[in-house]
């Protein structure tokens, strides 16, 4: 297979199916070991819905990079250097703050990049956000509401949140640095200029940190290269997980 | 050629199997039912992305439709799937079942922190009811508690 040479829309498919993947086997960790069953449930929920989208995208990539590539070949089958997701999302779940200080910028940012993919120049990654974004924009509900309660909540949950807030912010500046595959995206027009997305994001994540009585985000020096394909230590040990039954029993099915 | 109505007919009884007293027409999954030469095709819309439900749901429309001839099923996400395609009659079975079916049009609900409805409880209809979870038992499903009969049920989220 060539993944590393596919064209600039396919490149820009599997960069989206990436974090949706990454994201998703982050948070399916938290299976059985979520704090109360209702929110183990609600994380889990949250997974399968990022997943079930991987698998759109990548089935989209799949069919774009032809010569009988499959959603498995390129889930199961492709290393480290190969995966475009943004480096927030294959970070450490750490406690249940940090988890959901990540989900909450994540999530925010994923809600305005579907909106804005809902106008996509092209018409599967068109129809595929106009139904990802009405998952998402329960996602982003469930994740600001816990920042709320966490930050309003006591002075310890409130100095822990306010902790991960802050780790994870330079992470959060990934999104609107644009990669090579988004100038070439938004050039095309079937992706947003990801620059523009920053102010409807700021706003949003603000007015939330606001109600929850923590500071304005800073989002710093960005830390970055995920969407280029550099990634932090974690992203090879989440993969080794994910792929080990794909690749020890290749012709495997389920 | 086999009527459509019949084909229709036979999909009433094929059931969610996650919500079993809603069948693939009162969900409203079924969006179009074509036959071409000697297959039948049939139009699926998917609820939810990830709802692990839709292999099933797939090849229990197959089997349904088996004695009118050989099935292919699309799967349709253009228009996405939405609540408001479920039936009325589909509606009250969810509440007769115990789960309150979604309220409202989902058609304005691609805004963010959107407030959240009155869900009248399915037990005592009491419409003192407090959210518990945003995600229940399936992906489609919030947690609810009645404040009066204090019963905790699913609702169906309006989507």
């Amino acid at each position: 297979m060539k993944w590393d040479t596919c064209d600039p829309k396919t490149a820009y498919v599997l960069h989206l199916a990436d974090d949706a993947l990454i994201l998703g086997q982050r948070l399916a960790e938290w299976c059985g070991h979520g704090p109360i069953l209702e929110q183990d449930i609600a994380l889990t929920n949250i997974s399968l819905d990022l997943i079930g989208l991987a698998r759109q995208y990548y089935q989209y990539a799949a069919e774009l990079m032809g010569e009988g590539c499959t959603e498995n070949d390129l889930a199961y089958h492709r290393d480290s250097r190969a995966f475009m997701n943004h480096l927030i999302c294959e970070q450490p779940n750490g406690h249940w703050g940090d988890t959901l200080a990540r989900q909450f910028y994540f999530d925010t940012f994923h809600f305005f990049q579907l909106e804005a993919l809902a106008q996509s120049s092209d018409e599967r990654l068109r129809h595929i956000a106009a139904k990802a974004i009405k998952e998402t924009s329960y996602h982003a509900q469930y994740s600001a509401e816990w920042i709320i309660r966490l930050g309003d909540g006591t002075e310890e949950s409130h100095a822990k949140i306010a902790q991960s807030l802050r780790h994870f912010a330079p992470f959060a500046h990934e999104f609107f640095v644009a990669s090579e595959v988004d100038r070439a995206a938004a050039e095309a027009d079937f992706g947003p200029k990801v620059s523009d997305l920053s102010s409807s994001w700021e706003e949003k994540v603000n007015a939330i940190l606001q109600l929850a009585t923590l500071d304005p985000v800073d989002l710093g020096f960005p830390k970055k290269g995920g969407k280029a394909g550099l990634h932090s230590e974690h992203h090879g040990y989440l993969l080794a997980e994910m792929q080990s039954l794909a690749r020890a029993y290749p012709d495997a099915s389920w | 050629m086999v009527d459509n109505e019949a084909l229709e007919r036979a999909l009433e009884s094929v059931m969610d199997p996650e919500v079993p007293v809603l069948s693939v027409m009162d969900l409203g999954l079924v969006r179009a039912i074509y036959q071409v030469k000697e297959f039948i095709h049939v139009d699926v819309a998917p609820t939810y992305t990830g709802c692990p439900a839709m292999d099933v749901i797939h090849e229990r429309i197959k089997v349904s439709l088996e004695p009118f001839g050989e099935t292919i099923i699309h799967s349709v996400i253009d228009p996405p799937w939405t609540t408001d395609w479920m039936t009325e009659a589909g509606k009250k079975k969810l509440e007769a079942f115990g789960i309150a079916p979604p309220v409202g049009k989902a058609s304005d609900k691609r805004t963010l922190w959107a407030p959240s409805p009155n869900v009248r409880c399915p037990r005592c209809k009491s419409e003192r009811t407090d959210l518990v979870s945003l995600f229940g038992s399936t992906a489609c499903k919030s947690l609810y508690q009645c404040q009066d009969c204090n019963e905790p049920f699913d609702y169906f989220k309006c989507f």
